[in-house]
């Protein structure tokens, strides 16, 4: 199976640290991945906030790096969910403004075979134990696009329940939305900065050591949060839990 | 929409005062969360819920796209039943009309049950340029009205004040629009609402004329339904000599059957009730029983518009259950007065831009007033996607495009204020369609990690008031994977075939 790594943009320049934490998780549990080097964005940033002509060869784009793949693996349930919900979408729309069926034909091959990493690790590899072993207190929060969008359900308790040495707490009013959203922490600061506000209170008051999400964009808000708030919580993506062993604690 | 709106701020600026409120804050926070787990346990008891979800999705999809064969059907069996049936174009029109109608009968004052319609045209408002004085009887209307306020809730539009607000509102004002207040009256929940029954009853028993809206209208027979909670809208629907009744074309259902879905959907969405305390029905008129005479004003007031436009057609299902308020986080912390419109929240946001249009400061921000979290679809009992609409909406707001505006195709322009957002936005496109270019940006911001500045300039001042800004990394991911896999690695994959932007074949 020739998998790749679809890393997102966000990762790649701000957090390579996830990056190299799905590599080594993936390749410990037996999967070559590949980085195909010619990946940038996928357009969510670009759709989302009202822009979808200029995301669409952004979508061709990722088709044309990713189509020969098996699969196609990120962790980021937001680029997950803009790959297999929007992208579907995206070539809906073009048709029915009669510019053909052609966007919808190049990004059909690409949306089934893209997962989000723990889909990839439960479904697809069939694991949930992946030998990690992690010594903390952890709180999960589910990030709203993998929650509702993609539907990861259950998948990242049980990844992290398997986990050795880690302490999963639960977090109060976890479904509810940090308040990043994008373009959203810009536009609508305040009312951004009141969720993020409440979301690190409610992360504070289950006692754990570290607040870990499958998001880096949400964590970048939560974690920027925290840092102003001086709260004594880090914020660390799921990747880099999973990929810490007892012989090789990641940092 | 009312004129009482026109004016409002743009979202993120009348939000910013709620979210600083902390009165406001609590209250909401207390009465949204309340109200949601209530929901979700009254959601959970129906095993049929995904079942009656789609039904009432389909339902709805199926009346708009034959919405002319089902009104016109709906105008026979209402005048069959003995009722006369208007047509209302806009918001003015719609006024003129009741404001003629009531005008004929004589009288100067009317009973409103509450309606989300005649607050929509700011019905009030025009009745009392006219010398018609228009009374709410819903309790939270009655407290809106009173405070010379706004709701700010679709089904409970005082959702804004506590029980001390509320106390003195009514010791101060009950006695300009009435029956005082008694004395003593403290904040118990029985003592505010008996007071409100004693100044209510005089008000049923003296009025001539009733207002109304509608939550559906059934076309087979003619009959127009309300539910309700407290029984005060029955009071007016079937108290007075005359009855009118506002409401939007969108409301139609076809048969008996298709309401049955609704009835099950709307309370338990809303209040988290089975059933509603009162479900009031009425056919047209009954010799000494009822209203002798029933006017139906049926109001199209930019729903058409709204049809014509495939993505944001879904708005027009709503049943104006509210669910989709009280879950929402932005909603939560911003209040509803902060929507500048009657529809406040995740619905109003798709539906006050679709219904008035973009070219107002607060109908062009509306869409953006959210984070897309996609609670609001989760529970919406006839499964709108808001988040879809929002974003289309968006799309219609920077990019302009076309759209139907009073029945006919219109191109419109994009909004001001957002010519830097398009270069960023054209700017970023440019990057990302060359991954060396990307790279190269990635190495510049890493070279000058040390000197960026901790807090951002223009428009990411917003965020960096309030958060701390990422550090950016020594080495980019891309740059990681290079130097550790090299460029042989790189070739035996199937990348191997995909070369960066400008090297080829390096």
């Amino acid at each position: 199976m020739r998998v790749a790594l679809f890393l997102t943009c966000v990762n790649d320049t701000l957090y390579p640290d996830t990056g190299r934490a799905v590599v080594k998780l993936l390749t410990r549990l037996g999967v070559d991945v590949d980085f195909p080097a010619a990946q940038t964005c996928c357009g969510q940033a670009h759709y989302n906030t009202g822009y979808r002509h200029q995301a669409e060869p952004l979508a061709r784009h990722f088709s044309d790096v990713f189509g020969e793949y098996d699969a196609i693996v990120t962790p980021s349930g937001s680029c997950g969910s803009m790959v297999r919900e929007l992208y579907p979408r995206m070539g809906e729309r073009a048709r029915a403004e009669g510019r053909g069926d052609g966007l919808a034909r190049a990004l059909a091959p690409v949306v089934p075979k893209t997962y989000e990493l723990t889909e990839f690790l439960v479904d697809v590899l069939g694991v949930t134990d992946v030998g990690a072993y992690y010594p903390h207190t952890v709180t999960y929060h589910p990030t709203c696009h993998g929650l509702r969008s993609l539907g990861l359900g259950d998948r990242p308790a049980r990844l992290l329940a398997a986990v050795g040495g880690l302490d999963l707490v639960e977090l109060p009013g976890a479904r509810e939305c940090c308040g990043f959203g994008g373009t959203f922490a810009v536009k609508n600061s305040d009312v951004s900065a009141a969720m993020g506000t409440d979301k690190v209170r409610a992360a504070e008051s289950t006692g754990a050591e570290v607040l870990c999400a499958a998001d880096n964009s949400c964590l970048m808000h939560i974690g920027g949060t925290m840092a102003r708030l001086r709260t004594a919580m880090r914020p660390v993506h799921l990747a880099e839990i999973l990929a810490s062993t007892e012989k090789e604690p990641w940092s | 929409m009312s004129g009482t709106y026109l004016g409002m701020p743009a979202f993120p600026a009348a939000a910013r005062d709620a979210v600083r409120d902390a009165t406001l804050r609590a209250n909401l926070r207390h009465a949204t969360h309340t109200i949601r787990d209530k929901r979700a346990k009254a959601v959970a008891e129906l095993d049929d819920w995904a079942r009656l979800r789609e039904a009432g999705r389909q339902i709805k999809d199926h009346t708009l796209r034959h919405l002319g064969d089902h009104l016109l059907r709906l105008e026979e069996t209402v005048t069959a039943a003995g009722g006369t049936v208007h047509w209302a174009t806009d918001a003015d029109e719609a006024n003129r009309i009741v404001t003629g109608l009531v005008r004929a009968t004589g009288e100067r004052e009317v009973v409103k049950v509450k309606s989300m319609a005649t607050q929509e045209i700011g019905l009030n408002e025009a009745l009392e340029a006219a010398g018609i004085r228009a009374y709410e009887t819903d309790l939270a209307e009655l407290i809106v009205q009173l405070g010379q306020d706004r709701p700010s809730h679709i089904l409970v539009p005082a959702i804004h004040r506590n029980r001390g607000e509320i106390r003195d509102i009514f010791a101060r004002e009950m006695e300009r629009w009435g029956r005082p207040a008694p004395d003593g009256l403290t904040d118990s929940p029985a003592e505010l609402a008996e007071a409100a029954r004693l100044h209510l009853r005089e008000k049923f028993l003296r009025a001539k004329v009733g207002v109304s809206g509608a939550n559906f209208m059934v076309a087979e027979t003619g009959t127009m339904v309300v539910v309700e909670s407290e029984g005060n809208g029955r009071m007016c629907l079937t108290l007075p000599e005359t009855l009118i009744s506002v409401v939007g074309i969108e409301k139609v259902v076809p048969t008996w059957r298709d309401l049955e879905v609704f009835l099950q959907t709307l309370p338990r969405s809303s209040t988290a009730e089975r059933m509603n305390p009162y479900t009031s029905m009425w056919t047209g008129t009954t010799d000494g029983d009822g209203p002798a005479a029933f006017h139906l004003v049926l109001l199209d007031n930019g729903r058409t518009d709204t049809l014509a436009d495939e993505v944001g057609r879904q708005a027009l299902r709503c049943i104006r259950c509210s669910a989709c308020l009280n879950v929402c986080p932005v909603y939560e912390r911003a209040g509803g007065h902060a929507y500048g419109s009657v529809y406040p929240g995740p619905i109003g946001a798709i539906l006050s831009p679709q219904l008035r249009g973009t070219a107002s400061e607060i109908d062009a921000s509306l869409p953006y007033a959210s984070s897309l979290c996609g609670a609001c679809y989760e529970v919406c009992p006839v499964a709108i996607d808001i988040p879809e609409v929002l974003v289309h909406l968006r799309e219609r707001v920077v990019q302009g495009g076309e759209f139907t505006r009073h029945g006919a195709k219109t191109t419109l322009r994009p909004a001001r204020g957002h010519a830097a957002e398009r270069a960023a936005m054209r700017a970023a496109g440019l990057v990302f369609a060359r991954p060396g270019l990307l790279r190269a940006g990635q190495r510049l911001a890493a070279r000058t990690r040390r000197i960026h500045p901790r807090t951002l300039p223009g428009p990411g001042r917003a965020w960096s008031a309030t958060r701390d800004l990422p550090t950016v990394p020594e080495e980019s991911f891309r740059d990681w994977w290079r130097r550790t896999r090299g460029r042989g690695a790189e070739a035996t994959g199937a990348a191997g075939a995909r070369t960066e932007d400008g090297e080829a074949g390096a």
